[in-house]
């Protein structure tokens, strides 16, 4: 039988407040454990939440940017179950009436086409703490500082058919958030993960099958595999004529697969209500209007912009603008240079791309900044080194921290354009090359490659690539 | 003049700020009685000598100084139910029997700032659940007109204390009529604000919808000095009204001329007693002949006001307890085996019997299945009571009835079925379901027990409440006798 | 509306109260007889009615400004709690 998957995700991104959501602590990452937990945070008897309006105008924001609706009226339920890392025993979460419901966004599948997948709602809670087991001799710590840290649930619909589409969709969110500035979205630390939904049913059938829930998905890479996984388990399990059951999985990295999480199962009746000590959330058009005032340009306005301001594809507008610093950056490049789109693209999502990913270091912190690389470019551009050279140089750029110019010029880098000395280097390789000489003049005409590359190599790669060509080809026929 | 014991905070202040006595002799005055009828009464969880002699030495000073207002050095009670920094806090329960709270609730905070001694912490029922004070982790209190009854509940402590002038006054709180029907059972006067009018902050939560803080006072003119230092805007609650407290002891002596009184017709029901009756009726014909006007008003949902509160505040009570589970505070079962053992055990524990009832039922209509037919109906039924009460306000200015069916009953009468005992607050319910201020005030005796009269009023009217309240008072002198053993 | 051992069995657990074998026919009883003078709400008609969650109407929740009052107190926090080690407050060993 063929068989469709259906996959739904419901994503928690840590909205990059400086407090909590209902309280004055701070939400710095990594602080000692429990430094940053106060009453409120610990639950302690008798006190209360107070709302921080820097996560309502977060969420409002990223609502806009998805053009779903933002409830005027939304209501805080409480999510009742017992748990060590939940200090009240409930959590204050949205339920009936989220502040955000009802909008989309686009993704581009690999064959180019595009697919608009459903935001079902995004609504404002809190974030629970942290259980550690190590080194505590069977016990379990709790660690509260993260408990009360705001974070928007985004639930998609059902739309998304691969892995790799949720992923594609899962990556689309992931650079929202950035671009809005409301999620450091910093997936090793947490701040940004998801909760997959995923399903099988025969193609072609119009009822969902019984899906399961992955949770603890924290990197692109751990979604994909888990959610692959997971479709593999599904089919296997239904074409042996077993049954799938709607439970909730943990995805475990180590070994590549998912288990059930029978800790969890045991009793989900949360016992939504109205939370009594916070009132209604109103906002009016008023508010809206000014959080709409400040959107930057969203990823997909700026990738359509650079491909008409700059003639890129939409594959290399599509990398350049995977974040807003990129996009940032590459623009900055152009315009010190002064043009040549292409070659700045080529290089940015290139060279500088493989360095900063060796490196594991983000745009925003690269050594070479944009000033330096377009100085470098510029050498590029006015034929003082190739674009083979030039790669040596970023290298060199990146380890030494120095000027292009500087590089160059130490190290003799400059291209050899000049017809005198290239012609030279040229005899000294015919003549040192006479059984390859006479091969080529019969015929062998793939031996050109071999003669440049010994040019190359005696001019340790300065020789003008294009002059290089020319002038040896005259040399090869006389 | 009376006994400087049996002095209201008016008449205390106006000696503190003569100097005929200080808030040290007054505060030993205080704590000696307290100390000496702790054995038969229980009316207090911890009494707080050191700390009440510090705070009255700096009263002291103010006084002196003459930086003191109307409530420098006068002793006061809190019920403990109210977070006190670096004092025991328990709720009347095991579950936080060795819980020192880090800080203090708004309503103490800004006592103390006002300069009021706080001498201890009353008993009450754990968790504020109950009727009649027997539900106390530290034991039953005695009611001072008769230690073979109860005091009602749940602010028992502070109700028998007051009417025993082991303080002149003490705070309460009030979620289905926790501070009225003890007032009205011990024979004095209990003020439950208008829902956001005092700060909740600090006030262990029992049900957040309907919890509201108050006063329990010799008169209306101690209650509104009360009042006034605690109520008012707190950015700590969400749910605190940001509007400012009219001054209430400026408005206390205006004419009564004209002013509409609703009988609450569903008060007057086959439950109520017949000298409870009596005595209300005289009541009503000393307001009358002040000028008040007397009309029947019907608020038709009204009796529906026990059930709904018996789903809305168990709702809430389930879930404002899950905190309690042995984890950073409060009791912790012995040797837990694992983590379900520490939660079950903690809270089987740490909880009494009525708490632990409450939270099942709580549990059950919040659950799968049921959220509909049980919370979601009661609180319609609660917007139709809160409609009752807003037509009825078209028509009066106050709504007048009784404050319970029977006076005090006899320790152990009603333990042993739940719907008896929460028969007892029929009458003062709705005002919680709706967010109403209501008051109770001393209105006779029947055999030799007080019965209460109360008063109810549209949202922010206690100026008006405490107006009727201290003109009744005038005409009356209920609320100033004494049960004859403490004089 | 009947409850049975099993009902009372269920809500105990989502509720975490361990219950003695004597406990429960008698909180069946109680709560029977709880619900039992619930039953009353269905005397009246609430299908028109909007459901009141809070006391005072026309109340919005209010805005905190985004600023972090708050300094490390965990030592004076963890004076009240029970098992605490290295700043962790510590529970049996939980199982995912």
């Amino acid at each position: 039988m063929e068989w469709e998957t259906v996959i739904g995700l419901e994503v928690h991104a840590q909205l990059a407040t400086r407090s909590k959501i209902f309280s004055g602590s701070a939400t710095a990452y990594g602080a000692a454990p429990n430094s940053q937990a106060n009453l409120v945070d610990l639950a302690y008897p008798g006190v209360l939440p107070v709302l921080n309006g820097e996560a309502v105008r977060m969420a409002v924001k990223f609502g806009l940017a998805i053009n779903a609706r933002v409830a005027r009226r939304s209501i805080f339920a409480r999510k009742n179950y017992f748990y060590p890392d939940l200090p009240k025993g409930y959590q204050i979460s949205q339920y009936e009436l989220p502040l955000v419901a009802g909008g989309a966004v686009d993704i581009v599948l690999e064959d180019g086409s595009t697919r608009r997948i459903g935001v079902t709602r995004a609504h404002l809670e809190e974030d629970a703490g942290k259980s550690l087991h190590e080194g505590l001799a069977g016990l379990t710590g709790v660690d509260l500082n993260r408990a009360g840290t705001p974070l928007i649930e985004i639930v998609s619909e059902p739309h998304m058919r691969s892995a790799k589409e949720a992923v594609t969709y899962l990556k689309k969110i992931h650079t929202l958030v950035r671009y809005l500035g409301i999620c450091d979205g910093n997936m090793q630390e947490g701040s940004f993960r998801c909760d997959a939904n995923v399903s099988v049913r025969p193609r072609g059938a119009d009822k969902f099958g019984t899906r399961t829930e992955t949770k603890n998905l924290n990197s692109f890479r751990f979604a994909e595999r888990a959610i692959n996984y997971e479709i593999a388990r599904q089919i296997e399990l239904l074409e042996s004529g077993g049954k799938v059951l709607q439970e909730t999985r943990l995805y475990d990295a180590d070994r590549g697969e998912t288990r059930s999480m029978r800790s969890k199962e045991e009793a989900n009746d949360y016992r939504y209500f109205p939370d009594p000590d916070l009132l209604p959330l109103e906002i009016d058009q008023m508010y809206i209007d000014a959080v709409a005032a400040t959107l930057p340009e969203l990823p997909d306005q700026k990738a359509l912009r650079l491909m008409s301001e700059y003639a890129l594809s939409g594959y290399d507008a599509g990398v350049l603008t995977a974040s807003a610093e990129l996009a940032d950056y590459y623009e900055v490049v152009v315009r010190d240079l002064g043009g040549h789109a292409k070659l700045v693209a080529h290089t940015v999502t290139g060279d500088l791309a493989s360095l900063l990913n060796r490196e594991a270091v983000e745009i925003g912190d690269s050594r070479i900044r944009p000033a330096a690389l377009a100085r470098l470019l510029a050498r590029v551009v006015d034929n003082t080194i190739s674009g083979k050279i030039a790669k040596d140089v970023l290298e060199a750029m990146w380890q030494e921290g120095r000027e292009a110019d500087a590089i160059i010029e130490e190290r003799g880098l400059r291209q050899i354009s000049d017809d005198g000395a290239l012609e030279q280097a040229i005899a000294r390789v015919l003549v040192a090359h006479p059984g390859q000489l006479a091969d080529y003049r019969a015929g062998k005409e793939k031996l050109f490659g071999f003669f440049v590359g010994q040019v190359m190599k005696a001019t340790a790669g300065k020789a003008n690539p294009a002059r290089l060509n020319e002038l040896l080809k005259q040399k090869l026929h006389a | 003049m009376s006994e400087l014991y049996a002095r209201t905070v008016a008449e205390l202040s106006q000696e503190l700020r003569a100097g005929s006595v200080s808030s040290v002799e007054l505060t030993r005055l205080f704590l000696a009685r307290t100390q000496q009828y702790q054995s038969e009464l229980n009316a207090f969880i911890t009494i707080s000598a050191d700390s009440a002699l510090e705070q009255a030495a700096r009263a002291d000073e103010r006084l002196r100084a003459g930086t003191a207002g109307p409530l420098t050095g006068v002793p006061i009670a809190h019920k403990d139910i109210f977070c006190t920094r670096g004092e025991k806090t328990s709720c009347g329960s095991r579950m936080l029997a060795n819980f020192i709270s880090p800080y203090d609730a708004t309503v103490v905070e800004r006592l103390r700032a006002a300069g009021a001694v706080m001498i201890g912490k009353t008993n009450m029922d754990e968790f504020a659940m109950g009727s009649s004070n027997e539900n106390s982790f530290f034991g039953p209190v005695r009611n001072p007109w008769d230690l073979t009854r109860v005091p009602g509940g749940s602010s028992g402590g502070s109700a028998a204390a007051v009417a025993a002038r082991l303080v002149p006054a003490a705070t309460g709180t009030d979620t289905g009529g926790s501070i009225r029907q003890p007032a009205a059972l011990c024979g004095v006067t209990g003020i439950k604000p208008t829902y956001g009018r005092v700060s909740r902050y600090g006030m262990i939560a029992f049900a957040s919808s309907l919890d509201q803080g108050g006063v329990l006072a010799i008169d209306a003119e101690d209650a509104a000095l009360l009042l006034a230092a605690m109520a008012g805007f707190d950015q700590r609650d969400s749910t605190s009204v940001e509007l400012p407290v009219p001054p209430l002891h400026a408005t206390l002596e205006q004419p009564l001329k004209g002013v509409k009184i609703g009988l609450l017709k569903e008060f007057f029901d086959e439950g109520l007693d017949r000298g409870i009756e009596q005595c209300i009726q005289t009541g009503l014909s000393v307001l009358q002949a002040q000028g008040a006007v007397v009309r029947e008003v019907s608020l038709p949902n009204l009796p529906l006001s026990v059930p709904t509160y018996y789903v809305v505040a168990p709702a809430e009570c389930s879930s404002n307890l899950a905190r309690f589970d042995g984890v950073r505070y409060g009791y912790r079962c012995e040797q837990p085996l694992d983590l379900l053992d520490l939660y079950q055990r903690t809270r089987s524990e740490g909880f009494g019997a009525e708490v632990k009832r409450r939270i099942m039922v709580g549990t059950y209509v919040l659950s799968a299945g049921y959220y509909d037919a049980y919370y979601l109906r009661a609180q319609r039924v609660r917007a139709l009571i809160s409609a009752d009460f807003e037509r009825a306000f078209h028509e009066v200015d106050v709504l007048l009835g009784p404050t319970t069916p029977t006076t005090a009953f006899e320790l152990g009468a009603k333990t042993s079925d739940p719907v008896t005992m929460y028969l007892n607050d029929i009458y003062t319910i709705g005002a919680n379901l709706a967010g109403l201020p209501a008051m109770s005030i001393p209105c006779g005796f029947v055999d030799g027990l007080p019965a209460g009269m109360q008063l109810i009023g549209p949202h922010f009217s206690e100026a008006s409440l405490l107006n009727i309240a201290h003109r009744y008072q005038r005409e009356t002198d209920w609320h100033l006798r004494l049960p004859s053993r403490f004089t | 509306m009947s409850i049975k051992r099993s009902d009372i069995e269920s809500i105990a657990h989502l509720a975490r109260l361990a219950l003695s074998e004597p406990e429960i026919p008698r909180y069946i009883d109680e709560l029977s007889r709880i619900l039992g003078l619930v039953e009353q709400l269905t005397r009246v008609d609430t299908s028109a009615v909007t459901p009141m969650a809070h006391p005072l109407p026309g109340q919005r929740q209010r805005l905190r400004a985004d600023a972090v009052t708050e300094t490390d107190q965990h030592q004076l926090y963890q004076r009240n709690a029970p098992q605490v080690s290295t700043g962790l407050y510590l529970v049996p060993r939980v199982i995912e």
